[in-house]
């Protein structure tokens, strides 16, 4: 066990936890945050993305030891209102199915526009490439990804 | 307005929580219903209580009775009530109902649910609307036929004066229940057929959805199984010295599955499951391939086959036909992969069970735990929470022994967790088969004659045996029987095998395999009578003009005649009703990479699905089932060796992508017959119409799915 800490969702969060021990499952178990999914626990399905100082990471796969003082967010984090253009605009599609893998989508999505905010088809593709949906909503969500950049979702 | 009062329901009025009164709350009991997709029973259930609560603020809210698995269901029935109720959409709430008897079936699967729902929730609405608005006449003292509703009120035509449901519903509660209550003209309908956004969107955006992994019980457990990996094999023995002292540890029992290991977190139950040491039982099934199993389909093909359907004399037929055709296909098993791996969360206790499961069948659940608990079904409390994807997998109750099991044994509330690996590879899988078909054609190209002998593993005898006796399972030839063609002499057979890998049903379990086999052959006779493959069909469908018409539409809005793009080819392909009722026509258009890649560009449906409640919801199930049935078309193989499966993760059973997903467009025919299921029938046509673009590219016929070249 050792003392770690995170800025979770703008809140500082100090943990007694096994450095190892995913980041998924930390907040999953240990802060009862079950937005962020877990689908593969091999890095290969993204259902299980957060955002790290900005940059997409998979938390199954990522040692809460590796993101000690980082700043995480989560699809908890995005708006607590849900009127995050990229909230806003999967809302606006109809892009969930079952919804499961779409916290993952969401915030690759986010991650994606926050780095190109106005992404080609190719763009989409290569980022969002590794984010299976079994529901197959693909089509939705490369729609509600352009609807976001237009609604300046980068930003 | 004077209505048949037979069955008096006994309407009591209890106080709802904060939100006024309740209409009514009896619960007609309809015994239990056996069969997995059993027949709904509209006098059984159809009284408004079970189904509608409207509160003194004039909220109502509609309990849905079948599981929200993405198919937008908790969209879509209460959409039904909403109409004949002739509520204010924006005042509906959704509940989802605990598993009950009174709501008869809510086995959720075969795409039945909004057909065999529609009747009995529009009577509901229909039935509760009609009390509301005798209440109302009642209040004002005129006669019910000067009365309408409209937004959650009655009006007073002559006068203009207005009444609230909410102003209502108590009194509307003590009148006897009509039993026939008039249903709308379908040009009425102002909710069903408009595009109401889901009503469970929002909570799917921001990580408030809950579904099944997300159950949180005060005090519980996380617990992760261990599985003999060869089907059929039991637990020999096992050590468990060292997972006992990883940390978070709480219990470690044997269960009827193989060992349970129940920690604080998720995490700790994985990491101390593969710190045990289990020393297995494999059983007969050791050594098993998959290539035994292809042999075994090639000799029983050879068999006598038990006759699923025959008209005219096949054999004359043939013997007498200018120009014979025959070839062999085969699918393999397949995995459902849903996003959620399995899971349930059980608290057993001395007198009662609380399970909250992503499940597609509550009632089989709480079943199957008062079973093992002994406990009586009223003390099973069943929740249905989300589920993320379903595709026939949570039919099953394996992953529920599990819990209660755990629960019991443990004494504290426990969630069982599959890992991506367990779900691969302890599914019930969707079958393999193999296919002959043969035809003859007269010499002006016509199919005289058609035979299609399916070869597979029966999912109806594997979990009753005796029910199938005479070696026939019409499940298992269901897309193959009942051919949209009108050819004289037909004989569709089915010769069963048996294998000891768990067979289950799957999204379109069956069309998925028939419909692969039938509509790249029907290319293979129209490429052969050197007919165009859509008018070749066209011309055998004389008799079917309802799915004529889905065909033609299809071809149409494909632009079928016209020179696809450059480097694109098309194919086209017609799934039958089947099971869902629902004919679909798909056209796909393909391209072949110099490497061999397949790659699909544009995948055109049309789609003749009755009243289509919720086009939105129509559209997008067609989007899934194309995306799924394009990850079995091109993707998905499960292989068995040494009676395991080898899949492990999505590395090795890899799923469709963003990239690769078509461009897809649906085509709804308008109709005002009752709406047919449209959870499946997306999926069948895929396969075949891929294939037989991919035949127009490269000259090459492509019979064993997954394609490849
Ligand atoms: S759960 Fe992390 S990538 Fe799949
Ligand atoms: S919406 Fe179901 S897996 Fe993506």
């Amino acid at each position: 066990m050792a003392s770690l800490s995170l800025t979770v969702n703008g809140e500082k969060k100090t943990l007694d936890v096994d450095p190892d021990t995913p980041l998924l499952w930390v907040l999953r178990d240990h802060l009862e945050m079950t937005g962020t999914k877990f689908g593969c626990g091999r890095g290969l399905c993204g259902s299980c993305v957060v955002l790290s100082d900005d940059a997409p990471i998979r938390s199954c796969i990522t040692p809460v030891g590796l993101v000690n003082g980082k700043s995480i967010l989560t699809i908890e984090g995005l708006s607590s209102t849900r009127d995050h253009p990229v909230q806003k605009a999967w809302i606006s599609e109809e892009v969930p199915q079952c919804g499961y893998c779409q916290s993952g989508q969401i915030m690759s999505a986010v991650a994606l526009l926050k780095r190109v905010p106005h992404p080609t088809d190719a763009e989409i593709n290569q980022a969002m490439g590794d984010v299976l949906c079994r529901c197959g909503t693909y089509q939705r969500i490369r729609r509600a990804i352009h609807q976001a950049a237009e609604a300046g979702g980068g930003q | 307005m004077t209505l048949p009062m037979t069955r008096r329901g006994f309407i009591v009025i209890t106080a709802g929580v904060g939100t006024g009164l309740v209409l009514g709350a009896y619960a007609y009991r309809t015994g239990w219903l056996k069969r997995l997709f059993s027949k709904s029973d509209p006098a059984a259930d159809f009284s408004p209580a079970t189904w509608i609560r409207i509160g003194k603020d004039g909220s109502v809210t509609i309990t849905v009775a079948k599981s929200e698995m993405g198919q937008g269901i908790r969209t879509a029935l209460p959409m039904i009530v909403a109409e004949e109720l002739d509520a204010d959409w924006a005042s509906v709430r959704v509940e989802q109902a605990l598993a009950d008897v009174k709501y008869g079936s809510m086995s959720t699967g075969g795409s039945t649910s909004v057909r065999t729902s529609w009747e009995k929730l529009r009577k509901a609405g229909a039935a509760a609307r009609a009390m509301l608005l005798t209440a109302a006449a009642q209040r004002w003292n005129v006669p019910p036929s000067e009365c309408r509703t409209e937004y959650g009120t009655v009006v007073h035509s002559p006068t203009g004066r207005i009444l609230q449901y909410g102003e209502l519903a108590e009194e509307a509660a003590s009148f006897p229940v009509p039993q026939n209550p008039p249903l709308k003209n379908p040009a009425e309908f102002r909710i069903i057929g408009r595009r109401i956004p889901r009503t469970d969107t929002p909570d799917k955006v921001d990580g408030h959805a809950a579904f099944g992994i997300d159950s949180r019980v005060e005090g519980m457990f996380f617990a992760s199984v261990a599985r003999c990996p060869v089907f059929g094999g039991t637990v020999a023995s096992y050590d468990d010295s060292k997972a006992r002292t990883m940390p978070g540890v709480y219990r470690i029992v044997q269960i009827d599955r193989g060992i349970a290991v129940a920690a604080k977190t998720t995490w700790q139950s994985f990491e101390a499951r593969d710190a045990l040491t289990v020393k297995w039982n494999d059983g007969p099934s050791a050594s098993l391939t998959s290539r035994d199993i292809s042999t075994m389909l090639a000799t029983f093909a050879t068999k006598e086959g038990a006759v699923a359907e025959t008209r005219g004399d096949v054999e004359h037929a043939l013997s007498g036909a200018a120009k014979r055709l025959s070839a062999t296909f085969e699918v393999p098993f397949l995995a459902h992969a849903t996003m959620e791996p399995m899971n349930c969360t059980a608290h057993v206790r001395k007198d009662s069970c609380e399970i909250w499961v992503p499940t597609q069948n509550a009632q089989a659940v709480q079943r199957t735990a008062a079973a093992l608990t002994g406990l009586p079904l009223e003390q099973v409390i069943v929740h249905t929470t989300l589920l993320g994807g379903g595709f026939g997998r949570r039919s099953e109750t394996d992953f529920v022994e599990e819990a209660v099991q755990t629960s019991r044994a443990i004494g504290a509330p426990v969630q069982v967790v599959w890992t991506r690996e367990d779900d691969l590879q302890h599914d019930f899988y969707r079958p393999v088969s193999l296919h002959k078909l043969s035809a003859g054609l007269d010499a002006g190209g016509r199919p005289v004659a058609f035979t299609h002998r399916v070869v597979a593993p029966s999912i109806g005898a594997q979990n009753a045996p005796d029910r199938y006796t005479n070696g026939l399972d019409r499940g298992s030839v269901e897309g193959a029987t009942e051919m949209p063609y009108d050819i004289p002499n037909v004989l569709i057979d089915y010769v069963m095998a048996q294998t000891p890998v768990p067979i289950g049903y799957w999204r379109s379990v069956f069309p998925s395999q028939t419909v692969f086999a039938l509509e790249s052959f029907i290319d293979e006779l129209a490429h052969a009578a050197g007919a165009d493959a859509f008018e070749f069909r066209r011309s055998m469908m004389d008799s079917s003009p309802k799915m004529k018409r889905v065909l033609e539409l299809a071809a149409d809005k494909a632009g079928w005649g016209t020179p696809p793009p450059r480097g694109k080819f098309r194919g086209i392909a017609f799934s039958p009703p089947a099971f869902f009722h629902t004919p679909v026509a798909q056209v796909a258009e393909v391209s072949v990479g110099r490497d061999g890649a397949i790659r699909v560009h544009r995948v055109v449906s049309a789609i003749d699905c009755g009243i289509a409640v919720n086009p939105t919801g129509v559209e997008a199930q067609m989007e899934s089932g194309i995306a799924y049935g394009m990850t079995a078309a091109l993707k998905g193989k499960i292989t068995i060796d040494r009676g395991r499966v080898v899949q492990s993760n999505f590395d090795d059973y890899p799923l469709l992508t963003i990239g690769e997903m078509p461009a897809i467009e649906t085509h709804i025919v308008p109709s005002t017959d009752p709406p047919t299921g449209t959870g499946e029938p997306g999926l069948p046509a895929v396969a075949p119409a891929i294939a037989n673009a991919v035949f127009a590219a490269t000259g090459k016929r492509l019979r064993t799915l997954p394609l490849s070249l």
